[in-house]
């Protein structure tokens, strides 16, 4: 047998208490694409973020080509022939392709960029993959698919031959990824290997040639493609079969919130183009979309932070001007925001104090000015034992809490007062298996006693699972709603894409 | 070796890090005072007792003390809500005209009892207006109010050597650009007879309880903390966050007026372009040493005025220039950076 | 209006621009370095000052003035090192510990002065940089005497400025600084070490804030005193916003500045009746209208002010 290309042996790496890699051994050949399949924090981007020299390891070692790679060092694995394409793609979005591709690879201490023979090598390579690009654009004014394909070519560019992509299809709409795998697989062909980190069981079978699953840092177990099923993999992943709760059929109540034809412009750009939904009681909206498609602009439209240009709201009924965020609060109308740590709370304050400040003027926690410190507590108290919250008392600082524990605090200070109205964007992202189950068995909680929900979600399963009715939001427009029980995957990344009159027609032609 | 954040943050270190903070800081001076050639120990030794060593030299810190506590508490509460106001000397300097001009031109003649507490309110408001400036700049344009509000210092003397060089100048002066004095009766009562000491004095320690109290205790306090600590967070839970950072504003660069407006009613009685060695300046300084907090600003303006206070008398027993004083406190504010990283992260083999 | 026609037909005035932008070209610079790689450098002030002093004091001492400036700029990458040191390995607050770098600064700068000199009075003077006449140009009519019978180190600094604008925008290190001002991670990540890069352009940039801080007592006046550096600081910290981190740019803006200033200083000996604090004035008031015209403008490094730790996000 050959010597492996890429072999990682007996890798351990920990954070603390937190034991991240725990003895893993990997090996890839030649023109071979794994799939690195695990949960959030199941350790991938641990894994490979020793492989590449970001961390050291606390035991093991790797080698290329049988030679072993030094510690801690990303120039050495870049020069190995490693290269990596992050999920947060590791761009300038200020510098153009040409330099953003360039940096590091130059002596630093020469006198003169070559930066000519650059653009054609550059231009050569894009040539030979398929993976066209304006070397002199501006990164910043390309779309988040060519900004991935100028991550892929940084790292062909640098002679790489073992590529390793972080979540790459995280970003991107269902027909953007499925080109992304005929590159991969093209590149293959072509001798180069290839490791994705994925936790989406489709894109794993269709892709990869072996699929490697990660759980709680160990190697569980190694599968050819051809081998295996979702099913299977599903439970490697997960270790356990964990139910997520299901939706049970239910009568939607009156219309609770309306939105007629509204245009969101910010800094003289439409994000959100003459919208229109209806939502109602008792109900989840599910609104699909690939990030950045307008998703933020909806959200922070309806919490109360971001002003319509044109267009209507109702709000039972009754027509309403821009609201800000004591309205939207005092209307009884929860908020779950997309960033939990940048917008859902303050690290640096006390749990006590993030569950109250959105309603601190409120005579309940503040009279005259004075903050009613008890009660603030009283009420943290409540949600900590109401929602499970675990990994902290009401006075210490909300940071220390990890993400699940923090998104049952965001989301026990907007249930705990019985909401009309839930708009929850991205509420389960980032989450692992248990922590989703929880906060799905909540929002099906809050729906049966009549809360009108929209669910802001990037993930198809968790809408396909909650929700009543589908929308899609594509480029800031919105697609006309389908009901869950006809919407199959098909159709819905259709709508993704923005096809949703073809969406239609393939509903009629069948 | 790296530095890992400490996930609790022990009570202790917040009161070892700024005593461990001023030692080093002196150690440092130290080795300056040893170069220069003096004993080092005798020099301190003389510090403490200039400043403390007798009944008019501890009056005489504490009257130094007093603009240092209000300039402190202007940083202090400035820096809480990350509003970068470092225009604290400009402030000063607009409060303390703004009293010899009112009561020279306006409000002279009113009786003490209503001309001070009037006097009072316009200096400060003097420093609230010219700190607008620099927020109006920063919110409308989005412009860093550090260096504006720096060089509106510049302006702001400027303009003061201005007045007391024209429509405010004293023609008793002898030709010195010197403000007509205030009126006899607008001057702050003394606190200790026969010493230059104010009722200034109460007034700073009074006002650092009340900001303590409306940081702790308040709405204000908590929102603009907030709007400090994450801004977007902020304004997603209903911060109003542009009202809260004025409110923030108008309450620091009230205080700094305030200094300006104290110190020429408490000591001088008249303003000059040198009516202030560096209060606003060091104000910072004193903030940060009071880890942002009001009460320990009263404590670290002593400190800070010890150390002016006592330099005077040192450096005309040893030889060693007062500049010691505005290093050693320099020092101090870097080494109370370094050790209030400590207090937040701990070192990693 | 012939008045002012006068006084921007004078020699005197442009021979003042370049004399008063030289100081403010060498301080714009070194704040620009600092900041492309992402630090905010407000030791500026104290460097400024510090390296007055030490320029002033090595040449008083005997070194002749050349070494003088070399001392400058050497004491500025010391104090520069502290500000990385501070800034990059701590990762503390850049606005904080700069004003605690400029605060130590001065103070020391008065510090080691009042040792040297301890009686107040009139300082000591030493023999500055005289004007060199480049042959040739410097005949040339109106425009000879204005540009080019300057002292050496102004022709110094516009040397740095295109020097920088090369290195910048053309060599691998050029692009390592900006992308580690943009993007520390995405530079790590291609091998470029961000912290090396923050320490060697903060120190190097410090640097020439002590030859800036130095030409001043080294060509415009031949001695120091306390407070001399009178806001310079800022205003280079000001002009890096109006250049938009560009050094040719910044270059433009600090010779547009001296040109007000040098214009401001004219204006008062000839017009009567306005208090001079006025025309004192306008460089400050004119540094924050260029801010505020600009800030929105400028395609500010993307990674200034955040600090960089390896493994944090």
């Amino acid at each position: 047998m050959t010597v492996p290309v890429l072999e990682i042996q007996g890798v351990s790496k920990r954070f603390g208490t937190n034991l991240a890699n725990d003895d893993i051994s990997i090996t890839l050949a030649k023109g071979e694409i794994v799939a690195l399949l695990g949960e959030n924090g199941a350790g991938k981007t641990t894994l490979m973020s020793v492989l590449f020299g970001h961390y050291m390891p606390d035991a093991g070692r790797i080698l290329i080509d049988g030679m072993e790679l030094p510690q801690g060092k990303p120039r050495a694995a870049i020069r190995a022939g490693v290269g990596m394409v992050h999920q947060h793609f590791s761009l300038a979005s200020n510098l153009t392709v040409l330099e953003n591709v360039m940096t590091g690879t130059e002596k630093l201490w020469s006198w003169r960029s070559g930066t000519s023979a650059a653009r054609k090598k550059l231009l050569a390579i894009s040539e030979r993959f398929g993976l066209k690009v304006d070397p002199d654009a501006r990164l910043g004014d390309l779309s988040v698919g060519e900004q991935q394909r100028v991550e892929i070519l940084k790292a062909l560019y640098n002679d790489a031959r073992i590529l390793i992509l972080d979540e790459p299809t995280a970003v991107l709409t269902n027909i953007e990824a499925e080109k992304l795998f005929t590159t991969l697989k093209e590149m293959a062909r072509q001798g180069l290997s290839l490791i994705f980190i994925s936790h989406k069981l489709d894109e794993v079978m269709t892709a990869a040639d072996r699929i490697i699953v990660l759980r709680s840092g160990k190697v569980v177990a190694e599968r050819r493609a051809s081998e295996t099923s979702k099913a299977e993999l599903a439970e490697l992943m997960v270790g356990r079969r964990v139910t997520r709760p299901v939706r049970e059929p239910s009568a939607p109540g009156t219309v609770a919130l309306e939105a007629a034809d509204i245009t969101v412009k910010i800094n003289g750009v439409e994000r959100l183009k003459s919208i229109s939904f209806r939502l109602r009681e008792g109900e989840i909206l599910g609104i699909i979309g690939v990030s950045g498609n307008g998703q933020a602009a909806l959200a922070h439209l309806l919490s109360g932070t971001l002003s319509r240009t044109s267009g209507t709201l109702l709000l039972f009924g009754e027509p309403i001007g821009n609201l800000g965020v004591a309205d939207v609060v005092s209307a009884d109308i929860g908020r779950i925001p997309e960033d939990r740590n940048e917008e859902g709370v303050i690290g640096e304050m006390a749990i006590w104090e993030n569950a109250v400040l959105e309603r601190i003027s409120s005579p309940a926690f503040s009279r005259s000015g004075l903050v009613n410190r008890k009660a603030g507590i009283a009420f943290a108290k409540e949600i900590i034992g109401q929602f499970d919250v675990r990994g902290g008392s009401p006075a210490s600082r909300a940071r220390l809490l990890s993400g699940g524990n923090m998104q049952k605090l965001i989301l026990g200070r907007n249930l705990h007062q019985r909401p009309r109205i839930l708009i929850a964007a991205q509420p389960a992202r980032g989450l692992d298996e248990g922590a989703v189950a929880a906060v799905h068995a909540r929002l099906l909680e809050a729906r049966r006693q009549g809360t009108a929900i929209l669910l802001i979600s990037e993930d198809l399963d968790e809408v396909i699972a909650l929700a009543d009715r589908i929308q899609a939001i594509v480029g800031g427009r919105l697609s006309p709603p389908v009901e869950a029980e006809v919407a199959e995957a098909r159709r819905l990344g259709l709508m993704m894409a923005g096809e949703w009159h073809e969406a239609w027609k393939a509903d009629h032609a069948i | 070796m790296r530095f890992e954040r400490r996930e609790h943050r022990p009570l202790y270190l917040l009161i070892v890090a700024p005593v461990l903070a001023v030692i080093a800081a002196l150690a440092l001076s130290g080795i300056l005072i040893a170069i220069a050639g003096a004993p080092v120990l005798d020099a301190y030794w003389r510090i403490l007792t200039g400043a403390f060593g007798s009944r008019l030299s501890a009056t005489e810190t504490l009257t130094r003390a007093t603009p240092l506590m209000l300039t402190g508490l202007a940083a202090a509460v400035a820096f809480r809500a990350r509003l970068w106001n470092i225009g604290a000397e400009g402030q000063f300097y607009l409060g303390a005209i703004a009293v010899a001009a009112a009561s020279a031109k306006v409000l002279g003649d009113l009786p003490a009892p209503i001309l001070i507490p009037l006097l009072l309110l316009v200096g400060a408001i003097a420093g609230m207006v010219l700190i607008l400036i620099p927020l109006w700049l920063r919110l409308r344009f989005s412009v860093d109010e550090v260096v504006t509000s720096l060089l509106m210092n510049f302006v702001a003397l400027l303009f003061v050597s201005m007045l007391i060089d024209g429509v405010l100048k004293d023609p008793l002066a002898f030709g010195w650009p010197q403000s007509q004095s205030i009126s006899d009766h607008a001057m702050l009562p003394k606190l200790i007879a026969r010493s230059r000491l104010h009722i200034g004095l109460v007034i700073a320690v009074a006002l650092a309880v009340i900001v303590h109290l409306m940081q702790s205790r308040t709405v204000f306090g908590l929102q603009s903390r907030a709007a400090g600590l994450n801004p977007s967070g902020a304004v997603f839970a209903g911060v109003p966050l542009g009202k809260t950072l004025m409110k923030v504003a108008c309450l620091s660069g009230g205080l700094a007026g305030l200094a300006g407006a104290i110190e020429v009613m408490g000591v001088k009685g008249y303003v000059t372009t040198d009516l202030s060695p560096g209060f606003g300046y060091a104000g910072i300084v004193v903030a940060m040493l009071a880890n942002l907090n009001p009460l320990g600003v009263v404590l670290a303006a002593i400190f800070t005025a010890t150390m002016f206070v006592g330099a005077d008398g040192m450096s005309r027993g040893l030889g060693i220039p007062t500049y010691i004083a505005d290093v050693t406190v320099a020092l101090s504010l870097l080494t109370m950076l370094i050790a209030l990283f400590f207090t937040q992260y701990r070192i990693r083999r | 209006m012939t008045l002012l026609f006068d006084i921007i037909a004078s020699v005197g005035l442009w021979g003042a621009v370049l004399r008063i932008a030289t100081p403010l070209i060498f301080g714009t610079l070194g704040a620009l370095l600092c900041e492309r790689a992402g630090v905010l450098n407000l030791g500026i002030e104290g460097i400024m000052t510090f390296g007055a002093m030490i320029g002033w004091l090595s040449v008083y001492h005997g070194a002749d003035l050349w070494t003088g400036l070399l001392v400058a700029a050497i004491a500025g990458g010391v104090f520069g090192l502290l500000h990385s040191g501070l800034t990059v390995t701590l990762g503390l607050s850049q606005h904080v510990a700069g004003l605690g770098v400029t605060l130590f600064a001065s103070s020391f700068s008065y510090y080691v002065f009042r040792l040297i000199v301890p009686t107040a009075g009139t300082p000591p003077t030493i023999v500055p940089f005289q004007p060199i006449a480049i042959p040739g140009l410097s005949t040339l009519p109106f425009i000879g005497p204005a540009f080019f019978t300057q002292t050496a180190p102004t022709y110094l600094a516009i040397l740095i400025a295109l020097m920088m604008a090369y290195i910048l925008f053309r060599t691998p290190l050029g692009l390592a600084i900006r992308m580690t001002g943009e993007n520390p991670h995405a530079a790590e990540a291609q091998g470029v070490n961000p912290m090396k890069v923050r320490y060697g352009a903060v120190i190097a940039g410090s640097a020439l804030m002590g030859m800036g801080g130095a030409f001043l007592t080294l060509s415009a006046f031949n001695s120091f005193f306390p407070t001399m550096i009178q806001g310079r600081g800022w205003i280079c910290i000001a002009l890096v916003v109006f250049s938009s981190w560009r050094p040719g740019r910044a270059l433009f803006g600090a010779l547009l500045f001296a040109f007000f200033d040098a214009f401001q200083l004219r204006l008062q000996t000839v017009v009567e009746g306005v208090p001079y604090q006025m025309f004192l004035m306008t460089p400050y008031i004119l540094s924050i209208v260029a801010l505020a015209v600009m800030a929105r403008r400028a395609r500010v490094p993307q990674a200034l002010m955040r600090p960089y730790r390896r493994g944090e996000r």
